[in-house]
């Protein structure tokens, strides 16, 4: 075997080169598998804690504060305003969860994806192949959320179908942006820094309240940050607002995968091929 | 001659200012068994790195089945088994499910790789383990495991990184006999060690690294031959007087080498050199003839031990 038969000009075939090997399922399969048997117990946990605070919040809270008036004017029940907004958190929640510590310690201590590409795979199979998985994990919780929803009367419109897709352009942002910035951190007090960014962004993101309440500076603020983009955006569908201005809370996400998969594939590259 | 499957050409990996390989040459033929020996920094890894395919040579030539590495990086690594220094298995997989997922990444189809899968466990005697999990296993059937894996896609080439550091040596001689199977199944085994006893054991082949630069290469055999006695008499007078004594040694054997333990004396004929010793009125507290080995190549060429 001398191993010309390899050269079939492959490599000029392959746009992204040494990156893409077209092969993110078997990185996606790989996940399903671990699930499967170790750590499912963890994934359906995470289902109930949105469900959690809808009860306690929506219909507990809720009974306090009645309705509440959105941004377009329209009059909703609290918990039919918070709910969307939680949906949205949840998405964010799943991906971040599987994108930075999952990531973190298959970098870190596993050594799982210098296995990886020891193999035919290329960083880039490996990026999108975690992030798919982040992503399907997002869509089975918010799938289930959105039949709570439905269940508790809190879709106000037909649009509420497209929450799911909007769902999962959520938490394929995060994700991406999650794995990102993962693939710099080398210490557990730098993860700890994530979940200290996600805190207030969860608390302050118009996710209880609507963003009036705040001054004018700190409407900005948070305005640039993801998270308010994907509850405005989850809430204009399931309260049956829907406005072409959505459209820049799409691009908005768009921009987050993008510049989330570049960074990761680079990094990855630079990490595990020098 | 067969065309080799490994061609280096003055092979240079810099970090920084820092030459981890600094200019090395080697060719393996096809079915051969080739080593790198050397102590801890001397350049094996990066090298082994470089030919997996997993990073880029700072300068020289490299072609792995042909092929140069920095352009087709995904076909060769196809092709390639790689067993690195520490254990990377899947530890959220059970024994069985690390080869079959594995097997998924090099795109084979599913039914080729369950195949495969249990084949491999028989090879390496796991497969009463086959539903394991990984933490499970002991350090020697984790190696095992490892390069069952790494043989999952049938490589051509299997690249083995310290393939025994670390375990016991009983479960050393297991992986060698496995190892030497392999060998003996024509398939070419790239090994990297500091243990001059596995290199004996499974290389037909290997060059000796220092700082990142050849010192010598042939056979085992041969390189003892070229650098080295015979045998070799080891004393030791106690880490004192060593020293002292090493004085009163010159011009025995062809060669003297003073450790801070004991003291090395080359010759044809260990026996007779300590029938000299003990006539010239010292006493060793202890006395051992050997037949030299890879570890006096490596002191010979470089004044120091590999494992230090």
């Amino acid at each position: 075997m001398t191993g010309t038969d390899l050269r079939t000009d492959a490599a000029a075939s392959r746009p992204l080169g040494a990156l893409y090997a077209g092969n993110a399922r078997s990185v996606m399969l790989r996940g399903w598998q671990a699930t499967r048997s170790t750590n499912w117990l963890v994934v359906v946990s995470g289902f109930f804690e949105p469900i959690f605070y809808l009860l306690s919040m929506g219909l507990g809270l809720g009974a306090l504060v009645g309705t509440i008036t959105t941004e377009s004017g329209q009059e909703v029940p609290y918990a039919a305003f918070i709910a969307p907004a939680l949906l949205a958190v949840a998405a964010m929640n799943g991906a971040i969860y599987d994108s930075t510590w999952n990531v973190f310690f298959k970098m870190q201590f596993a050594k799982l994806y210098e296995g990886m590409l020891a193999t035919s795979l290329g960083p880039l199979d490996v990026a999108l192949g975690e992030i798919s998985l982040a992503l399907l994990r997002g869509a089975l919780y918010a799938t289930g959320f959105l039949v709570v929803m439905q269940a508790l009367g809190l879709n106000l419109s037909w649009w509420a179908l497209l929450a799911l897709p909007a769902v999962l352009l959520i938490a394929f942002g995060f994700a991406s942006v999650g794995m990102a910035v993962t693939s710099f951190m080398k210490t557990f007090q730098q993860m700890d820094w994530i979940n200290f960014l996600l805190l207030p962004m969860f608390l302050f993101s118009a996710t209880f309240y609507p963003l009036s309440v705040y001054p004018q500076p700190i409407q900005y603020l948070i305005q640039a940050l993801p998270l308010w983009h994907g509850v405005e955006l989850v809430r204009g569908l399931t309260t049956g607002q829907v406005d072409a201005g959505m459209l820049w809370h799409v691009l908005y996400y768009l921009v987050m995968i993008l510049l989330g998969l570049v960074f990761t594939t680079r990094r990855l590259r630079t990490l595990f091929l020098d | 001659m067969p065309e080799p499957v490994i061609v280096a050409q003055n092979l240079v990996k810099k970090y920084k200012d820092f030459a981890a390989v600094d200019g090395i040459s080697f060719e393996v033929a096809p079915g051969e068994s080739f080593g790198l020996l050397g102590p801890n920094g001397a350049g094996k890894s990066t090298t082994m790195r470089m030919v997996g395919g997993v990073s880029t040579r700072t300068g020289g030539d490299l072609r792995i089945l042909g092929l140069d590495p920095n352009r087709y990086g995904p076909e060769i690594r196809s092709r390639l088994g790689v067993v690195p220094q520490a254990d990377n298995l899947d530890t959220e997989l059970r024994v069985r499910e690390n080869l079959l997922v594995y097997g998924r990444y090099f795109g084979l189809p599913r039914a080729q790789v369950a195949r495969r899968a249990d084949e491999l466990l028989a090879f390496a005697q796991l497969e009463d383990k086959a539903k394991s999990k990984v933490d499970a296993l002991s350090g020697g059937m984790k190696r095992r495991l490892t390069i069952a894996r790494a043989l999952i896609n049938d490589p051509s080439i299997l690249l083995l990184d310290e393939p025994t550091t670390g375990l016991d040596p009983q479960a050393r001689h297991i992986l060698w006999d496995r190892l030497f199977r392999l060998k003996e199944q024509g398939t070419t085994l790239l090994l990297t060690t500091h243990y001059m006893d596995e290199a004996e054991q499974l290389c037909d082949r290997l060059v000796v690294i220092d700082k990142g630069v050849i010192m010598a290469e042939g056979a085992p055999a041969e390189l003892i031959r070229t650098y080295s006695s015979r045998e070799v008499l080891e004393v030791r007078f106690g880490s004192e007087l060593n020293a002292d004594v090493a004085g009163r040694l010159k011009g025995m054997g062809d060669r003297i080498e003073v450790l801070p333990d004991r003291i090395l004396i080359y010759s044809e004929n260990g026996e007779s050199e300590l029938v000299r010793i003990v006539d010239a009125g010292l006493t060793p507290i202890t006395s051992l003839v050997r037949r030299s080995s890879l570890e006096d190549v490596f002191l010979r060429l470089t004044g120091r031990t590999l494992i230090e």
